[in-house]
């Protein structure tokens, strides 16, 4: 009787939320990739769960500091060679708000088979999972992050740990093996593990804004034969002998260019694959082979994975490219120091001078608290800059990081509107030269919207 | 050529706030002076020299900082003690206050031990962590200026009648949320919650620090003045940002 009136509530309030959708973007206020699934939980708010069982083909959801939006992209890549149809979140609604508004729009009509794919907030996601019960989870990565708003990453960590606990046996993980906060999370279940497995991608030593450094199981620090990115990669605990698991699906190989891309090699269970995507960095090798092993343990032919892997694009504004005015300009959105140090690392694979434009805004999806760009390590861009432009309501902080790091402070442009920003940093690249974009999230939202003005590039929220 | 030799205190443990801004900001504005810092770790185990100029102790996660707690008050202590008593600079920061202090109670009631460089102590409350822009009324070294910074906290803490407050709120929390204090000054020992980090945006403070830490050094150098026009239009642009979300 109480589902029936939960779900009558559920069925009245769909209509009333999916037209505020169309009338916020109407009304020019966004794509409305949020609105409906807030008016619609002010109404219901265990509407995910109900909305959710009409997902016939089951559900995956991703989360992680960084790369949930790319990894989405590529997993819908490879979902879609099988004709089943996805219903799936835009980047950046990722909250329980725009999960059931993209059940709302996904979900009506006919009944057919209907797969769910979702990129979840880390904050969101252990409610998200509640209510969801999704068959696949995908967790990739922690990252110190926006300290103000998600406090910091033990508590995190300590949320998704109860979550995982709480989980049907069901539920199949997908994690990352080569970060231990992630890899931990695996123990005692039925588990999927992917990574890098090639010393060769691998640098010396953690970077400084590595958190999670220390065994979880016995709190000695860790030891790592290589290290990829911040303090992931192959880690062992001499005290008690906890070490990353076995991969099962592993990055053996990836020969790197530059900013342009990378053609990545994979050992999985079904046999070796590889890939030539645009997607640069070994980010996105990380990004990628959490995609595969997704999409393998969901049915995919290993084959047909890496082709539609390959055939993939950016996701709006990470490595997206754009051209406006002749010049190149690439978007690598940079929000957090594990994310920005490893967009500083693909641009310095780029060879020749380097133009770049920041943009640090302090907004509430920002995080509020500017203090992580002093995190960053922007020091081996130093000699390599040709023109810097810093733009958005910080400006001046940013430029403050770049004097301190060692740019002659009379030759950082400082603009704190992005409109007048874009075109002097524009104006400073010689003809078929690259602009190198380093957006915080509002910042780029705001960026985009500039080329989206002048023609360079398109909505995001027809960007599915 | 003059050195200034800084002790960074659990570099590994205690740096969440991006906490190496603010030592980097003390290296440049000595080099760009034609003087140098030199920066030496002091991790968990290691002895403490209590040689140094400058004393620098940031914030950590709360795992990190209750094992940092017992490293400090047990086997540094007395060097800390004594070179502070000799002048040299101690700045504490976030979890680094707190522990500068007498000590700080979770809200488990579990009790982190301080070294008691300040009359100052902390007890972490249930309720919300204390979160935002922070603008200050600073007196220090015989000069009033603002300061701007960014707290996130979930201790409180409350001075006690031998050690002055930093500065008054003018707007944000401080140190307990009712006190309007924020931050405590005695001698050489700064403790402050303000990261943001608290140097590059606050160049006047980053520069009583090198004058003290001179002076500690025995160094005869007057500091010349620096530019200064980035970082001031940052620390103007901070307190705009603070009167906005007021």
């Amino acid at each position: 009787m109480n589902g029936y009136r939960e779900g009558m509530r559920a069925a009245l309030a769909s209509p009333l939320a999916r037209s505020a959708g169309y009338l916020s973007r109407r009304l020019g206020r966004g794509g409305g990739t949020s609105l409906p699934g807030k008016v619609l939980l002010r109404a219901h708010p265990t509407a995910v769960a109900h909305l959710g069982r009409r997902l016939t083909g089951g559900a995956v959801c991703v989360s992680a500091t960084n790369g949930k939006t790319t990894t989405c992209r590529l997993l819908a890549a490879c979902l879609a060679t099988d004709g089943v149809a996805v219903v799936s979140n835009p980047a950046g609604a990722n909250l329980l708000t725009g999960v059931a508004t993209a059940l709302l729009d996904g979900t009506g009509g006919r009944r057919r088979e209907r797969r769910g794919l979702f990129e979840v907030d880390e904050a969101a996601l252990p409610e998200v999972v509640r209510q969801l019960r999704p068959g696949v989870l995908v967790l990739m990565n922690l990252f110190r992050d926006q300290l103000d708003r998600y406090g910091e990453l033990e508590a995190i960590a300590g949320r998704w740990r109860a979550m995982v606990d709480a989980l049907p046996a069901e539920t199949h993980l997908v994690l990352n093996g080569d970060d231990p906060a992630i890899a931990a999370l695996g123990t005692g279940r039925d588990a999927t593990y992917f990574g890098v497995d090639a010393p060769a991608l691998g640098a010396g030593a953690t970077s400084h804004a590595s958190d999670s450094t220390r065994c979880r199981r016995c709190g000695h620090p860790l030891t790592y034969r290589y290290v990829t990115l911040g303090h992931m990669g192959d880690w062992m605990c001499e005290a008690c002998g906890d070490a990353r698991p076995p991969l099962d699906v592993a990055v053996t190989a990836a020969e790197m260019d530059g900013t342009r891309g990378q053609r990545i090699h994979w050992r999985t269970p079904d046999g070796d694959a590889e890939a030539t995507t645009t997607l640069p960095g070994l980010h996105n090798a990380y990004n990628a082979t959490a995609a595969l092993a997704a999409a393998l343990r969901m049915g995919v032919p290993l084959a047909r994975a890496a082709t539609a892997i390959a055939g993939a694009e950016a996701a709006f504004g990470r490595a997206e490219r754009v051209v406006l005015a002749g010049r190149d300009l690439v978007l690598l959105l940079a929000k957090n120091p594990a994310g920005a140090n490893t967009t500083v690392q693909t641009m310095l694979l780029d060879t020749g001078p380097l133009h770049v434009l920041v943009a640090l805004n302090d907004r509430t999806a920002d995080g509020q608290d500017v203090s992580w760009i002093w995190d960053v390590d922007y020091e081996p861009l130093v000699e390599r800059i040709e023109t810097l432009t810093v733009t958005g309501d910080r400006a001046y902080d940013m430029a403050l990081r770049f004097a301190y790091a060692g740019v002659d402070r009379t030759r950082i442009v400082v603009d704190p509107d992005p409109g007048g920003a874009l075109d002097r940093a524009v104006a400073g690249v010689p003809d078929g030269g690259t602009l190198y974009v380093l957006p915080t999230y509002t910042a780029m939202l705001r960026l985009r919207e500039i080329l989206v003005e002048r023609g360079a590039a398109t909505e995001f929220w027809r960007d599915r | 050529m003059s050195v200034v030799r800084l002790c960074h205190l659990y570099p590994d443990e205690m740096s969440i706030y991006a906490d190496r801004g603010n030592i980097a900001v003390l290296a440049r504005r000595l080099e760009w002076r034609g003087l140098r810092l030199d920066v030496t770790a002091s991790e968990l185990g290691d002895a403490l020299d209590d040689g140094h100029d400058i004393y620098y102790l940031g914030g950590g996660q709360d795992r990190d900082q209750a094992i940092v707690a017992h490293d400090l008050a047990g086997a540094k202590a007395d060097a800390l003690r004594s070179a502070a008593a000799d002048g040299a600079v101690v700045l504490g920061v976030c979890g680094g206050f707190q522990l500068i202090g007498h000590g700080y109670t979770g809200t488990d009631g579990a009790r982190m031990p301080g070294v008691a460089l300040i009359d100052a102590d902390t007890v972490a409350e249930t309720g919300p962590r204390l979160i935002g822009d922070v603008i200050l009324d600073a007196d220090l070294d015989g000069e009033q200026r603002t300061v701007v910074g960014f707290e996130n906290h979930a201790g409180r803490t409350r001075l006690g009648p031998d050690v002055r407050p930093l500065g008054r709120v003018v707007h944000g929390h401080g140190n307990d949320g009712r006190s309007g204090h924020e931050g405590a000054v005695r001698d050489h020992v700064i403790g402050t919650y303000l990261h943001g980090p608290l140097l590059p945006k606050n160049p006047w403070l980053a520069d009583v620090v090198l004058r003290w830490a001179l002076e500690h050094a025995g160094a005869s150098q007057v500091l010349d003045p620096l530019p200064d026009d980035l970082e001031v239009a940052a620390h103007a642009a901070a307190a705009a940002r603070a009167g906005v979300r007021r």
